[in-house]
């Protein structure tokens, strides 16, 4: 039933493949947390600025992703994906055949669902900021950029970082799913050992301990951020 | 009628709706069971939880633990492919219900909604003022009258929006079973793609019907709300 002596590094076992996947699991955790978070900064662009054709656009990406299974926009994108990108090649006059690979796929799939989640952090993070100190800024004489530089970035860091530390934890546990599409993290390294090794409960078992691990210490990192930049308050 | 069946089935994004609403069902059969089961274990593990024995709050807290720290998929696939694996549970009677994907299903998502669950339940009960509990208990209220007449009524109304979230949540969970063959909505998606080669429209004809499923839902929640929530109601006149 067990056999845990397979989890031993090299030929004999599955230690260094797994290690690797761990490896593979943060990368796309990270990347993918990067990427949408980049979206969601647009996304809610979209939504606070006075232009109703691009808040109708964000509300409608928000509110699909976010009501439709996970697995499905992974789906779509791995094996829609492809003809896409042909077919934007196409435009520009070039009728080869790409495809790209399971990493980049899998990156986009994960950014596009944890950006749902991120924007609405950050609004809320947005609008928790005192409007008071905008024009208090203003009034000093600070320009733009400086304003979102030095008075409200600051402040809407603080404000998301809980939430944004929750996204993270949902980010992570999503990557499980990009097994689907073939790429070799945790969940995929985990099938593929205990089809070899007959032993799925070993090898389960250390995947769910891997990924205790992962959200548990990010856990603990987001909380010291949370710590070190509410300094002020404390 | 007829006319325009025969025209609208010309279109293969119709075809598959049509194909994908044959595994609604299944989506359903696996909601309808497991979210009233979790509903209640959600219950009964957050008054443990909050619970002043060591003995009970401890194992609760460490399973929340463990299950929200790991992904859906790892538990579904560890009561599929783990627990089959156990040479015990296959020669007991439990092998009768863990040898179907839609029950070892059921089981992953009942566990792992009643650790979501759970969680947000604690979070109402402790919102309940000492003051309350204290005026309910110089009424004479038992502990059982207390927790029918003041703490859950309470704590479930403020808990309405974000036990809506986790049940949107498990709308959507319902997905993964597909992965463990069992022919719900997304596996017959996916089963349609392999047919046509066009996944665009086998997603998205599956999308629609989740997106229909989750406004039923936020409907159903919002309806709860105005219903328990009636000091909260604007007026309208």
């Amino acid at each position: 039933m067990f056999k845990f002596d397979k989890l031993v590094f090299g030929d004999l076992g599955w230690g260094d493949e797994l290690l690797f996947a761990t490896l593979m699991t943060i990368t796309v955790s990270i990347l993918s947390m990067g990427l949408g978070l980049c979206l969601a900064i647009i996304t809610v662009w979209a939504k606070l600025i006075t232009n109703r054709i691009t808040r109708l656009i964000a509300s409608f990406y928000t509110t699909v992703v976010r009501g439709v299974p996970e697995l499905l926009v992974i789906y779509l994108i791995f094996f829609g994906g492809n003809s896409v990108i042909m077919g934007v090649a196409k435009l520009f006059g070039y009728n080869g055949y790409i495809e790209l690979n399971a990493l980049t796929i899998g990156t986009i799939a994960i950014a596009f669902i944890s950006a749902t989640y991120s924007s609405e952090v950050i609004r809320a993070a947005y609008l928790a900021v005192n409007k008071g100190q905008v024009e208090a800024a203003k009034a000093l004489g600070l320009s733009k950029i400086q304003i979102f530089l030095r008075v409200m970035g600051p402040q809407i860091i603080r404000h998301a970082l809980p939430g944004i530390g929750n996204v993270w934890q949902i980010t992570l546990k999503d990557t499980s799913l990009i097994s689907v599409t073939g790429l070799v993290e945790i969940m995929r390294q985990t099938r593929i050992a205990s089809n070899v090794e007959h032993s799925p409960l070993t090898f389960l078992i250390t995947a769910a301990f891997l990924y205790l691990f992962l959200t548990t210490f990010s856990g603990k990192f987001f909380k010291v951020l949370e710590i070190n930049y509410s300094k002020g308050y404390s | 009628m007829q006319n325009l069946l025969s025209y609208l089935n010309e279109f293969l994004l119709f075809r598959n709706f049509v194909e994908v609403i044959g595994g609604l069902d299944n989506t359903l059969l696996l909601l309808l069971i497991s979210l009233p089961i979790g509903f209640v274990l959600s219950l009964i593990f957050a008054l443990g939880r909050v619970s002043q024995n060591k003995f009970i709050s401890k194992p609760i807290a460490s399973y929340i633990f463990v299950i929200r720290g790991t992904p859906l998929l790892v538990q579904i696939y560890l009561i599929y492919f783990g627990l089959g694996s156990i040479e015990f549970i296959r020669e007991s009677f439990l092998w009768y219900l863990l040898r179907e994907p839609f029950w070892c299903g059921v089981l992953a998502l009942t566990i792992n909604t009643v650790a979501y669950g759970s969680e947000i339940f604690r979070g109402g009960i402790q919102s309940v003022t000492r003051g309350q509990i204290e005026s309910g208990l110089s009424l004479g209220f038992n502990k059982i009258d207390l927790l029918r007449k003041i703490i859950f009524p309470i704590a479930l109304r403020k808990v309405l929006p974000s036990y809506g979230n986790e049940l949107i949540l498990m709308v959507k969970a319902t997905s993964l079973v597909s992965l463990t063959t069992y022919m719900e909505m997304t596996g017959i998606a996916r089963k349609i793609m392999a047919k046509t080669f066009a996944p665009v429209e086998a997603f998205i004809a599956a999308g629609i019907l989740y997106l229909f499923l989750n406004f039923l839902m936020v409907q159903f929640v919002k309806y709860l709300e105005w219903k328990y929530n009636p000091h909260l109601r604007v007026e309208q006149n």
